[in-house]
């Protein structure tokens, strides 16, 4: 008995331990706690008995990661609008997809989140979880936006037409290089400065020069482990002989065309060069880390977000740089951040929702400091350079620069997800020496597969 | 479990033979077993049964998200037996199993068998350390692995090429050679520590009368083990086997934070393969019918299990 | 008893290196994890590593607790304790009368325990958690810990070991005109107890790790367990090392302490089926 009696001791000292670690330092704890709920608190002391409540999840976009940034604004909102209270849960990129596939099933969606067009529209709207947020886009919105870029609006419409997203930001992804490293080893010669462009041959030449030169572990890396940064490569692959990465109308595949298994082919070539390395283990983090540690001495998954949080990092100058193609028209991916509103059948949420939403991205002030917050580029084209006056705006003026080469946004199509998968795997089976026209068909395969499933 | 087995009283007909006994005294018997397995009965059928119940029903359906279930029979089942990556996973799931499962037993065993008669002080040390890693926690563990096993700098290759065992850095992970056997490795030092505590004590209780007898009649250590401290460890091995094998078929989140599956599906284990399916495609059906399979694989190897190592159960 | 001060034999060297190189082998990822914790990103991500931080950083720390790290860390012990203590009461109860009491059903609900031990956890995730949402548990404590009760792993283990009892004993007790209740709390618990002992380590350490359900039952900023918060620190195009690590050592803390408080219990005999008669 002595003896249980001492296990059920031991637990409890295990708790108390810890209640006693939580009690000393209840400051830190308690400010932490309330942190994650600030907005919560901040509106309930101002607010009347009929608050309407809504929840806002946002995954990881530059500083809306930050509870002290997202909280701001919101203390910013209630100003205006006391009676909306806005509680807030952070995603990751890791796992913020399953906590929203659970909360479909479980039945407990947030009201807003914030993302992009292949989330809202192509998956959450395609299955008419999200609201038609039609009133948003006015006729002063929709002109303004449109005259940023044509595909932002598109990209926000699902294939019935309807409007699943209201975008904030957008920015176009590109690369960048080791501008030190491609100085001193003489392949500064084989970029062209001033449109930061270059040709595939001199993309090749540059890589050998790199090599030859011994001074880094591996020219570039082509990642091929899951997650996030398949835009890099992507890009890579279809510019490198002008391929496609899906019809015009979006609603196939066509990655295993001539151009693009001519590129696939060019970088298999490469990587049994020495030129650079396929990566199979790698996922974009893990290429820009090497990027950042001059392992490597290309990035193909840059932007200006990127570049803010590599910046304490690095030392030497990470230069950005367009896409090397073979006929000089550049066509980036790019990403396009907005709100959608989850049907939660409460219309008076939805209303407080999209007066949030209205807020955060039209109003004159906030708007701009909500994109500011994204370190990316607004979709408003009246907001002008939200960055002028700032630290920044020398370095956002580069990455601006890039925004009209953005191409076609064929996130929409469908099957995003099982494409996601097949995609890294055919990099791996290129990498490998399979053949590739037999990989990218497969690819090809299964990825229409998908959208005929979805469909 | 034999010493205790042995002296174990034939139970039942003594007694109460089966429910041979008088009606009323069977009525109250029930009732009051009833009440005692009461608690874990709620939790049982309300958390375990019926989500498996569930299960079973939807692995018929075509299921999906935000969409009425379609009716498919056994499609989900036809199309699990044509789909190859199911295949490879299910190679992958067993042989994580065949290899974790008997090198921790064997090896935890060893290296028990050396520490057991340490002293005090030594034999607590080498189960704190052979511990750490699993209360190190599973994410922590598995971030600080992938970074040593990082192909361009990390610290295994850096140490593996200045020993000379390799020339040229190896990509462990992103090898399909290579991969599974990483996870493997980072599986086995989290999955050893349980199973050293354990033996440590269990042979530290074997009675220390038999072996000195057994010695005295001019046994040989080896003889001395396998005869004596072999039977009397047996229930230790039976229940380190079950928990070795449920932690090795649930090894998912290793996979989903260092591999995600990859390379080219070396490391897609079933358990992976079913988060994918139902968490990233959203096919609840079919993902649910691959977890019905999983389950008659871990129930028939666990019965296979207990008949070979425990036969004290009935 | 023998011990390894005796004479050195080439077994006891070959066995005492190999015990060294796996303590080495061991304890470097916890080393790598203190001491990542204490370095800059910069010193992190050195080409050649570096052995010993040069330049100590709390940093890490300091940006850890921005996060609510410390309720994090509350969740996680809560869920654990919470989930031992209730699986070994309700194991303890049902693995006793499986073992020693024959009522009608007893072979149906013993079978029914076997199969769904078997059964992997992610399979019954969708619907448990549709479950949870209907009884408004979702996102709480409770949605992770109910489940971990209800595994019948723990009610098995404390069959097995309820076998051991002598029927005797049971027998004297009623004689003896002691309750069912008495019975179970007097006899029954001190002879099981090493198997609650067994399974009281098994489900903490199964509850403190068990990531996926985590993951799934719980979304809340404030509901978050350490391991899901540590995943949450990490970005989409960085892996913040330090800041990870630092949220390792944290975690690792109290389930360290937990360890060398119990520890002294592993050595006074849980061992399986040592119930003497």
């Amino acid at each position: 008995m002595k003896k249980a009696l001492a296990l059920v001791m031991a637990g409890v000292m295990a708790l108390s331990l810890v209640a006693c670690g939580g009690g000393s330092t209840s400051g830190s704890t308690s400010t932490a706690a309330s942190a994650g709920s600030t907005g919560g608190s901040t509106a309930a002391s101002t607010a009347s008995g009929d608050a309407t409540q809504i929840t806002l999840w946002t995954y990881p976009i530059g500083s809306w990661k930050d509870a002290e940034t997202v909280d701001g604004f919101i203390a910013k909102f209630n100003e205006q609008y006391p009676d909306i209270q806005v509680k807030v849960e952070y995603l990751d990129y890791t796992n913020g997809d399953d906590k929203v596939t659970t909360s479909i099933e479980a039945g407990t969606t947030p009201d807003i989140i914030f993302e992009g067009p292949e989330r809202l529209v192509s998956n959450w709207g395609a299955k008419g979880l999200m609201v038609d947020l039609s009133d948003l886009w006015t006729e002063e919105a929709t002109a303004d936006i449109s005259q940023t870029s044509e595909a932002v609006v598109n990209a926000c419409k699902g294939s019935d037409g309807v409007y699943y997203e209201y975008p904030l930001c957008m920015t176009a992804h590109n690369m960048a290089i080791n501008y030190e490293l491609f100085e001193e080893t003489g392949a500064l010669q084989y970029i062209d400065q001033e449109t930061r462009t270059w040709t595939t041959d001199n993309f090749v030449k540059a890589l050998e020069t790199l090599r030859d030169s011994g001074k880094v572990i591996t020219p570039a890396i082509v990642y091929c482990g899951g997650q996030g940064g398949d835009q890099g490569t992507r890009a890579l692959v279809n510019n490198l002989y002008s391929g496609t990465y899906t019809n015009a109308d979006h609603t196939a595949y066509t990655a295993n065309s001539a151009e693009n298994v001519k590129a696939l082919e060019l970088l298999q070539q490469l990587a049994n060069d020495g030129a650079l390395t396929f990566d199979p283990a790698a996922q974009a983090s893990d290429e820009l880390q090497n990027f950042a540690n001059g392992a490597a001495a290309m990035t193909f998954c840059w932007n200006a977000s990127n570049e803010a949080s590599y910046a304490s990092q690095v030392s030497f100058t990470p230069y950005a740089m367009n896409f090397p193609t073979d006929d000089g028209s550049v066509e980036l991916c790019g990403g396009i951040w907005g709100f959608g509103i989850f049907d939660n059948g409460d219309p008076a949420k939805i209303e407080a929702a999209k007066t949030f939403i209205k807020f955060i991205c039209d109003d004159a002030t906030q708007g701009p400091a909500s994109v500011q917050a994204t370190g990316f580029f607004p979709v408003r084209a009246s907001f002008g350079n939200v960055y002028a006056g700032t630290a920044d705006e020398e370095r956002m003026g580069t990455f601006q620069s890039f925004l009209p080469n953005m191409g076609d946004y064929y996130n929409v199509i469908g099957g995003w997800t099982e494409q996601r998968t097949a995609w890294w795997n055919m990099l791996q089976e290129v990498g490998r020496g399979d053949d590739v026209q037999a990989a990218a068909d497969k690819f090809v395969e299964t990825s229409n597969n998908a959208i005929n499933a979805a469909g | 479990m034999t010493a205790s087995a042995t002296k174990k009283p034939v139970k039942g007909p003594s007694q109460h033979s089966s429910l041979g006994i008088s009606r009323a005294e069977a009525r109250r018997q029930t009732i009051s077993a009833y009440l005692f397995l009461l608690p874990f009965l709620i939790v049982f059928v309300g958390f375990v049964l019926i989500p498996m119940v569930m299960c079973l029903w939807t692995s018929f359906f075509d299921s999906t998200m935000a969409r009425e279930d379609i009716f498919v029979g056994f499609g989900n089942y036809v199309k699990m037996f044509q789909d190859e990556i199911f295949w490879k996973a299910l190679a992958n799931t067993a042989l994580i199993v065949v290899v974790a499962v008997p090198t921790v037993t064997a090896f935890s065993l060893w290296v028990a068998s050396a520490i057991y008669k340490m002293k005090a002080a030594s034999c607590s040390f080498f189960r704190c350390i052979f511990y750490l890693p699993v209360v190190t926690g599973t994410v922590a563990v598995t971030v600080v692995w992938k970074w040593m096993f990082n192909y361009y700098y990390g610290v295994i290759n850096y140490v593996a090429k200045g020993v000379g065992i390799i020339d040229q850095n190896v990509n462990w992970l992103g090898d399909e050679k290579t991969a599974i056997w990483c996870i493997i490795l980072i599986l086995f030092t989290t999955s050893i520590g349980q199973p050293i505590v354990l033996y440590v004590s269990a042979l530290g209780n074997v009675d220390a009368s038999l072996t000195e007898a057994a010695q005295v009649d001019g046994a040989t250590k080896l003889q001395t083990f396998w005869k004596i401290m072999w039977p009397q460890i047996m229930p230790t091995t039976l229940y380190i086997l079950v928990i070795t094998t449920i932690n090795s078929f649930q090894c998912f989140a290793l996979i989903q934070l260092l591999t995600s599956g990859g390379p080219n599906h070396a490391t897609d284990t079933i358990m992976y393969y079913i988060y994918y399916q139902a968490f990233k495609l959203y096919q609840y059906g079919y993902g649910n019918a691959m977890g019905v399979i999983l389950a008659i694989i871990i129930a028939l190897l666990s019965a296979i299990q207990f008949k070979v190592a425990g036969k004290g159960n009935d | 008893m023998n011990t390894v001060t005796g004479k050195t034999t080439p077994y006891k060297i070959i066995t005492n290196i190999i015990l060294a190189i796996l303590t080495v082998f061991l304890v470097f990822p916890l080393y790598w994890i203190f001491t990542g914790s204490v370095k800059t990103a910069a010193d992190i991500n050195t080409m050649v590593p570096q052995w010993f931080p040069t330049n100590p950083t709390l940093d890490n720390y300091q940006r850890l607790f921005d996060n609510p790290a410390l309720l994090w860390l509350w969740n996680t012990v809560f869920i654990a304790v919470v989930a031992m203590i209730l699986t070994c009461i309700t194991a303890a109860m049902a693995g006793y009368v499986l073992a020693k009491k024959k009522f009608y059903g007893r072979a149906l609900i013993f079978s029914l325990i076997v199969c769904a031990m078997a059964l992997p956890k992610q399979v019954i995730l969708i619907p448990l958690l549709k479950e949870m949402s209907t009884l408004h548990l979702h996102d709480s404590v409770w949605a992770v810990i109910l489940p971990t009760v209800g595994w019948p792993f723990g009610v098995f283990l404390m069959k097995q070991f309820s076998e051991g009892i002598p029927n005797e004993m049971l027998e004297a007790a009623r004689i003896d005109g002691a309750g069912e209740t008495r019975t179970f709390v007097q006899i029954i618990l001190p002879m099981v107890k090493p198997g609650i002992g067994a399974l009281a380590i098994f489900t903490f350490i199964t509850a403190w790790n068990d990531y996926f359900m985590q993951l799934i039952m719980l979304t809340s900023n404030t509901n978050l367990t350490i391991s899901l918060g540590i995943a949450n620190l990490q970005a989409e195009m960085a892996t913040d090392f330090g800041l990870i690590m630092a949220g390792a050592a944290v975690a690792a803390i109290p389930i360290l302490a937990v360890f060398l408080m119990f520890q002294k219990y592993f050595t006074q005999g849980i061992t399986m089926g040592a119930v003497k008669g």
